[in-house]
């Protein structure tokens, strides 16, 4: 079985949150036309909360190394295995990660026997130091959150304004300069390394923060739910508690009853003690990250969240309008971070503050029931 | 993202026709377009404000939002195509909702100067605020604080009306490759400013005015100067009150100026460039390419103009002053018994220019800037000849001021032009003659047409009026001077007749007149064209974006037009809103139907200018002052 048959056979998903096949992505872009084609590992992680591909780089960088070397080749042979296609790869990494691993990946990647692949690209792959077919790109210390999405990542490679592209064309087609481009996340294609000498045993990350104790990345199955993985690890809180599931900033709230699933997206749990945290500054914590982030392409995200948080600083919150504006952007946004604003805080308002006495809720602003009104779509 | 996947695979360019339904109306369309555009073809209206057809769709405003049966997100109807079989609502409770949101929060980061905004009568804001009943200020204005960037006296960029669509980016960037606009700061931050590199300057081409949806980017206007000086005109009686009373008697019983003499201080001039003619009815709601030259003149006449001349008077002077020149320079290269040289023979290294050579038309400002600036050393290229409205203007305040018995300081020139760039040229002082400047204001046409509304004027239902005698007569080479390779083509015209001049065979050497290789809307057009028996290389640059390679390889030419808008004047930057490829191709399209309708097409057959060129001629060093001018380095 080549390693695509086997790709496929362990149902291998994207990574980085959202989940999709990590076959069919490898499908497109070989079939996709072209001379030159590049593999992007996206090790920018970041969404506050999520550990988990710093962890990796840590402990396992030969491995992410070793899958992109697989998806190299995987693009570069033809069916009777002679080179067809010129195929370059970056390592797409963020500043603090660059600083702690980046001599070690890149010191990895002088190892690699130099290939013959890479020589003779026409017209010539951009310049990489010592002729290897990876290099490590920097992520730009200005970049963010939304450099991390994977078009934006693309164009700060390219030197371009790091925003999301618009889809489509899709990168699988139409991805760094214009040339089809597998991008995937650091674990994604350490997990690739791990099917291919056969040690993948369908376990994934998760980066547990928040109001406990034993805080770090942990490796289990894939299939624990939230509360097992809470428990398994001496987290599980003896207080009033509700947790945010794949990342701190996007991710979806969840009730201490809700905790039967599997976590979802970037795997990280998150735990908050209700009693702990105010809504409102909960809402703002949100809304302040989300406004940092925007790369101001599109209304919605641009004006929208500016007027969430107008909104929510007024004496007299319009929470009808807070809906509205919310709902917007997941109707609108252009891009996931756009789309993503009202999740954290609409399943706060849906699986929380709902659930609250009114006397507890501590919502200075406005009648709890005519607020959790307006979140209803 | 698999179903996405699969429309690309398979949109074949080209394929064949599919149907889809809009609204429940059925459309058949081609795949290869997007909803937007299969609904505007088919009476259906969407809103959108960052759409432009001259740029790839940015996606940006989500004004342009519908929903596609099937598809749980809203799309934006500019960026996605049409598939066979979709289904799409334009009008829903759901569209309606998000669409009417985003126009508010959009409102919410325009500072409303409608007022003075010559824009007010066509802006989309205001007509999507109308049709959908939205409440303007449901948001307090953000941008107030904002700064106005201004571009000598051509362009301004008001960062308190900006609404972030960037097609001003795309102009400066994409289309005009300036480069001199960027994106500062992020999120709701980002404004649009000059960039801080000083080797990159603005033309003043006005591209991001043209582009520009709600006003933002836009001419600094002078129209308010021009109404002042009709005005003040009207209300200073006395002093001057004589100045009219030598007219020739053909101005007797005419409207206007001899009536009102005694109460004249100043005599107003209006003069129109070629290309508004066939541009301006746009605003009317006349179809595109609609020529509308009497209706230009009653307007201005109405507008209380006293003498409104047509600048392609100016036109066909400045094609007999640049036809002079180029055999002047061919001749000094070579040797040739004619006039015309073996010039192409006599440079052993091709790396090298001749020099002097090619030369290079200098009637366009924005491209004179771009030389000034970023070539220098092109500037012996130029033409010193004066650009058309700074010829009629310096003729109208000279030889006509002569004939009028007027004193030329009484005399105040109000230019009409398709132009932002025009009014930097005609605040270089280098071009002013006998202390006096050719022309005294430049409104563009979209100043022009907002001064028609404000004064409640029907220009669609106005009578046509003739142009002022003594200089209204034109050729039609003059009036394709408003579409690229115009000028190119007038100037051909009479160089091959000067170039003819005194052969026997004369007449038979001069009878061409239409040089179809330099019409149209190519980037670059080359044409080899036989000027009295030797081959004449001429290039004509279509837009400032195409200019690099020509620049690579001076040396295979003789002479080059260049404008800086893409199709000429009839797209330049102060043409009407719209201007889109569709757009100048029908306004191209009208000035060569006008040249082909014309009696006269040669600009050395306008008697008019042969007359006031003759007078010129005895004024010693006035007439050099008239028509020539310099350049000098600017970076």
């Amino acid at each position: 079985m080549d390693i695509f048959q086997k790709i496929k056979a362990a149902n291998l998903v994207g990574r980085g949150g959202a989940c999709f096949p990590t076959a069919t992505k490898w499908e497109m872009v070989k079939n996709a036309a072209g001379e030159k084609k590049y593999i992007v590992c996206n090790a920018s992680e970041g969404e506050p909360g999520v550990k988990k591909d710093g962890y990796i780089l840590e402990h396992f960088p030969e491995k992410v190394i070793d899958g992109m070397k697989i998806a190299v080749d995987f693009l570069s042979l033809g069916n009777k295995g002679k080179k067809t296609v010129d195929v370059k790869g970056y390592v797409y990494i963020n500043p603090e990660y660059y600083k702690k691993y980046g001599k070690k990946l890149e010191d990895i990647i002088r190892k690699i026997p130099p290939s013959p692949l890479a020589k003779g690209g026409n017209p010539p792959i951009p310049p990489c130091e010592g002729g290897q077919i990876i290099e490590v790109f920097k992520k730009p210390e200005s970049a963010g959150y939304i450099g991390g999405e994977e078009t934006s990542a693309l164009n700060a490679i390219e030197g371009k304004r790091i925003e999301p592209r618009l889809r489509p064309p899709f990168p699988t087609t139409n991805g760094l300069w214009n040339c089809p481009t597998i991008i995937n996340n650091v674990e994604t294609l350490y997990n690739v390394s791990l099917v291919a000498s056969g040690e993948y045993k369908k376990n994934r990350f998760y980066t547990i923060n928040g109001d406990c104790l034993w805080t770090g990345v942990y490796e289990f199955s894939e299939d624990w739910t939230i509360e097992k993985i809470l428990k398994e690890t001496n987290n599980y809180p003896n207080f009033d508690f509700f947790t945010q599931i794949g990342g701190d900033g996007s991710g979806e709230i969840l009730n201490s009853k809700q905790l039967n699933i599997q976590a979802t997206g970037a795997g990280s749990i998150t735990v908050f003690s209700v009693l702990k945290h105010k809504p409102l500054d909960l809402i703002k914590k949100w809304l302040d990250f989300f406004i940092s982030e925007s790369c101001g392409q599109c209304t919605p995200c641009r004006e929208g969240i500016y007027r969430l948080l107008e909104i929510i600083k007024s004496p007299k919150p319009d929470w009808q309008l807070f809906g509205e504006l919310l709902n917007n952007l997941s109707e609108t946004a252009f891009c996931g971070l756009g789309c993503v604003v009202p999740v954290p805080i609409k399943s706060y308002f849906e699986n929380v503050l709902a659930n609250m006495p009114e006397n507890e809720i501590n919502l200075p602003k406005g009648n709890k029931k005519i607020i959790c009104e307006c979140f209803k779509q | 993202m698999k179903r996405n996947m699969s429309a690309q695979g398979g949109s074949a360019l080209g394929g064949k026709n599919i149907k889809i339904k809009i609204n429940g109306q059925e459309i058949i369309c081609s795949p290869d377009k997007n909803i937007y555009k299969a609904a505007k073809e088919n009476g259906i209206f969407i809103p959108g404000l960052c759409g432009h057809p001259d740029f790839p769709a940015k996606g940006n405003c989500r004004v342009c939002v519908v929903e596609i049966k099937g598809r749980k997100n809203l799309a934006t109807s500019c960026s996605t195509k049409v598939e066979a079989g979709m289904e799409i609502v334009t009008d829903s409770e759901r569209v309606k909702k998000a669409r009417n949101l985003n126009i508010e929060l959009i409102f919410a980061e325009h500072i409303e100067k409608c007022p003075t905004c010559i824009w007010r009568f066509n802006c989309p804001l205001l007509n999507f605020a109308d049709r959908y009943k939205i409440e303007i200020t449901r948001f307090p204005d953000r941008k107030g604080k904002r700064d106005i960037y201004k571009f000598a006296n051509a362009v301004e960029i008001d960062g308190t009306q900006c609404i972030d669509c960037r097609n001003c980016l795309d102009s400066c960037s994409m289309l005009q490759k300036i480069n001199y606009l960027e994106l500062k700061g992020k999120g709701h931050n980002q404004e649009i400013v000059p960039v801080s590199d000083k080797k990159v300057d603005c033309i003043y081409c006005g591209q991001c005015a043209v582009h520009c949806p709600v006003g933002a980017a836009q001419e600094q206007t002078h129209w308010d100067m021009a109404e002042k000086a009709i005005e003040d005109a009207k209300e200073k009686p006395g002093i001057f009150s004589k100045i009219l009373s030598a007219a020739p008697s053909h101005n007797q019983g005419k409207s206007a100026p001899a009536d009102r003499a005694g109460h004249k201080s100043k005599i107003i001039i209006a003069q129109f460039a070629p290309s508004i003619r066939v541009s301006i009815g746009e605003e009317f709601g006349l179809p595109h390419g609609k020529i509308v030259t009497g209706q230009v003149i009653a307007a201005l006449k109405k507008l209380g103009f006293d003498y409104v001349f047509d600048v392609n008077f100016g036109a066909d002077t400045t094609t007999m002053v640049e036809a002079e020149e180029l055999l002047d320079r061919l001749k000094k290269v070579g040797s040739g018994n004619n006039g015309l040289s073996k010039f192409k023979s006599l440079n052993p290294n091709p790396q090298a220019l001749i020099p002097n050579l090619p030369m290079m038309t200098s009637c366009c400002p924005a491209w004179v800037k771009y030389v000034e600036f970023y070539h220098p050393e092109l500037i012996p290229n130029l033409t010193t000849s004066r650009s058309p409205q700074i010829h009629s203007g310096a003729i109208f305040k000279t030889y006509w001021a002569q004939k009028m018995n007027i004193n030329p300081k009484n005399i105040i020139v109000v230019s009409v032009m398709p132009c932002t760039a025009k009014k930097f040229e005609a605040s270089r002082k280098e071009l002013k003659v006998d202390g006096q400047w050719p022309v005294d204001y430049v409104i563009t046409t979209r100043e022009f047409a907002w001064m028609i509304k404000k004064n409640n004027i029907d220009f669609a239902k106005l009578k046509s009026a003739p142009a002022d005698d003594l200089l209204g007569e034109y050729s039609g080479a003059a009036a394709i001077y408003g579409a690229s390779g115009g000028v190119m083509e007038s100037a051909l015209r009479t160089v091959q007749f000067m170039a003819c001049k005194g052969k026997r065979q004369g007449s038979l050497c001069d009878a061409r007149i239409d040089y179809k290789d330099v019409r149209g809307i190519a980037g670059i057009k080359e044409a080899a064209v036989d000027v009295a028996g030797k081959k004449l290389r001429v290039a004509v640059v279509n837009g400032i974006g195409n200019i690099e390679p020509v620049l690579k390889k001076l040396n295979d030419y003789d002479y080059i037009e260049v404008m800086a808008c893409p199709g000429g004047c009839i797209g330049g930057g102060g043409q009407p809103i719209p201007t889109t490829p569709e757009i100048r191709q029908k306004r191209m399209d009208a000035l060569y139907k006008l040249d082909k309708s014309m009696k006269i097409r040669k600009a050395h057959e306008n008697k008019g200018v042969l007359e006031a060129l003759k007078w010129l001629k005895g004024q010693g060093k006035l007439e050099h002052q008239v028509l020539h001018t310099g350049y000098k380095k600017r970076n």
